[in-house]
């Protein structure tokens, strides 16, 4: 059991940690986008981004299901053209996840960037830094907060994310039992201790990171105002 | 603070995930995919399997024989399937997506379970109980014993009185659940899951006659990826020794 238990916490911390890096690299350019775009078809993108939160998490693992699958042209595609079958292993469950923690990502980093006064770009391309230079010397170290959140929440969510898995995971030992499956394989043995220690390490887990969240943006906002 | 945060992510990125090993040559571990009643009996015989084969051992995953007939069918990495249905194994065989024959190698049987009222003592008519409010079956659409439950409550007049209680888990050891912490009053549960040590203290039980519904011919298959798989022959040989057949039997399967 301990050993369940130990690889199971692995494998839900590598792919909550794997999702929330690769979102940063993928949400911080579409977040700077969004927050500067003046395209009509902005609402559209933003709809896109956003729908992960409003959909069923089984909806989502329900088309990836499909897609991933040889049913349809794009599984068809992704297997026989490029060798990958993703449904039930890690790849999958992290492509899942990317998709289902998108908005978690983008959200907090978009506001983060609209809050950020325009003058405070127009001081750096005055003083001749080029946009990536202003991106990273000047927007990014204004909006820690903003980071901040986009990182933990991420993670948090990714965390407790259990539709997607349960639909693309199959609930393979070591490879996609995260600790959400886990505690729903557990209680359905009425092997309620078990659920209960992957239960509690989840709740101690978000709810440290919750008081680290909020200490930090306190401690922050104490510095600017001082 | 932020550069802590993405050393950790950073860190715990790189923890090391066990790669998929894909049909080798040769003992390998294996993964089993099983019907939820098989729950308690194969979680013992495994351990005594794994005992015997320490290098390639096995693991098993439950669920309803259902879902793991459409997952296989989606190339779900399982070696073995263990269906509660003979009906889905041999499916798979149609598809080509098999090592060999599918095998039987037991019948369940169905029970009506409480854990407040004694179904031992009225048998069938437990269900027309004022106390009954909610009735856990298994979810006929994709698990056999959900379908076999249903098939006993037309057989004895009893479907369209119950229909409005009926509560379904998504596999018959979620049924159980739904029954054991009392949510459901009473629950149609596998025979092997109440004979459980876990079930047998919680509540009583009544074993409905096999006349009532089709057999559940229980049915094990190989994969075709686990073709070369020596681990996964011999589990399928161990199925077949005195050690496996009174587990099974102790549980509750008719041989």
């Amino acid at each position: 059991m301990p050993l369940d238990y130990w690889q199971t916490l692995r494998l839900t911390l590598a792919l909550a940690a794997c999702t929330t890096l690769l979102l940063l690299v993928v949400g911080l350019p579409l977040a700077y986008a969004l927050a500067r775009s003046r395209s009509r078809l902005r609402p559209l993108v933003e709809a896109v981004v956003s729908l992960p939160l409003v959909l069923p998490p089984t909806v989502i693992g329900f088309y990836l299901l499909l897609a991933f699958s040889d049913s349809t042209a794009l599984g068809r595609f992704l297997i026989g053209r490029l060798g990958m079958s993703l449904n039930f292993t890690f790849g999958g469950i992290l492509i899942g996840s990317l998709v289902y923690s998108l908005p978690f990502m983008v959200q907090p980093l978009q506001a983060g960037f609209q809050q950020l006064p325009g003058s405070l770009t127009e001081a750096a391309y005055t003083l001749g830094k080029s946009r990536l230079t202003t991106l990273w010397r000047v927007l990014l170290p204004n909006m820690k907060p903003a980071l901040l959140n986009g990182v933990v929440l991420t993670f948090a969510h990714t965390l407790g994310e259990f539709g997607v898995v349960l639909m693309i995971g199959g609930s393979l030992p070591g490879r996609t039992r995260v600790a959400s499956i886990a505690i729903y394989d557990e209680v359905q043995s009425l092997h309620y201790a078990q659920a209960n220690a992957y239960a509690l390490t989840l709740l101690a887990v978000a709810f440290v990171i919750l008081v680290a969240l909020y200490w930090f943006t306190k401690k922050d906002a104490a510095r600017r105002l001082a | 603070m932020f550069r802590i945060l993405l050393a950790f992510l950073l860190l715990s990125s790189w923890l090391p995930t066990r790669a998929a090993p894909l049909g080798p040559a040769g003992p390998a571990p294996i993964t089993i995919a099983a019907a939820a009643d098989l729950k308690y009996v194969l979680d013992s015989l495994v351990t005594i399997f794994n005992r015997q084969h320490p290098a390639s051992p096995a693991t098993v995953v439950y669920g309803s024989s259902g879902k793991f007939y459409e997952q296989l069918s989606h190339g779900a990495p399982f070696d073995i399937f263990f269906s509660a249905d003979g009906d889905y194994p041999l499916r798979l065989q149609q598809q080509g997506l098999t090592a060999g024959a599918p095998q039987l190698y037991a019948q369940g049987r169905l029970v009506l379970w409480s854990k407040k009222l004694n179904p031992s003592l009225k048998g069938m008519n437990t269900l027309l109980d004022p106390q009954v409010r909610h009735i856990a079956i298994a979810n006929p659409a994709h698990a056999p014993y959900g379908q076999r439950a249903e098939e006993a409550l037309r057989y004895y007049q009893l479907y369209n009185q119950v229909k409005s209680r009926l509560v379904m888990g998504e596999n018959i050891a979620q049924t159980a659940q739904y029954a054991a912490t009392g949510a459901a009053e009473v629950g149609l549960l596998a025979y092997s899951l109440a004979l459980s040590p876990e079930l047998r203290r919680a509540g009583r039980f009544y074993l409905i006659p096999t006349a009532a519904h089709a057999p559940l011919q229980q049915r094990y298959v190989v994969l075709k990826r686990a073709r070369t798989n020596t681990t996964a022959t011999a589990f399928a040989a161990f199925m077949a020794t005195p050690v496996a057949r009174q587990a099974l039997h102790k549980y509750g399967f008719i041989l």
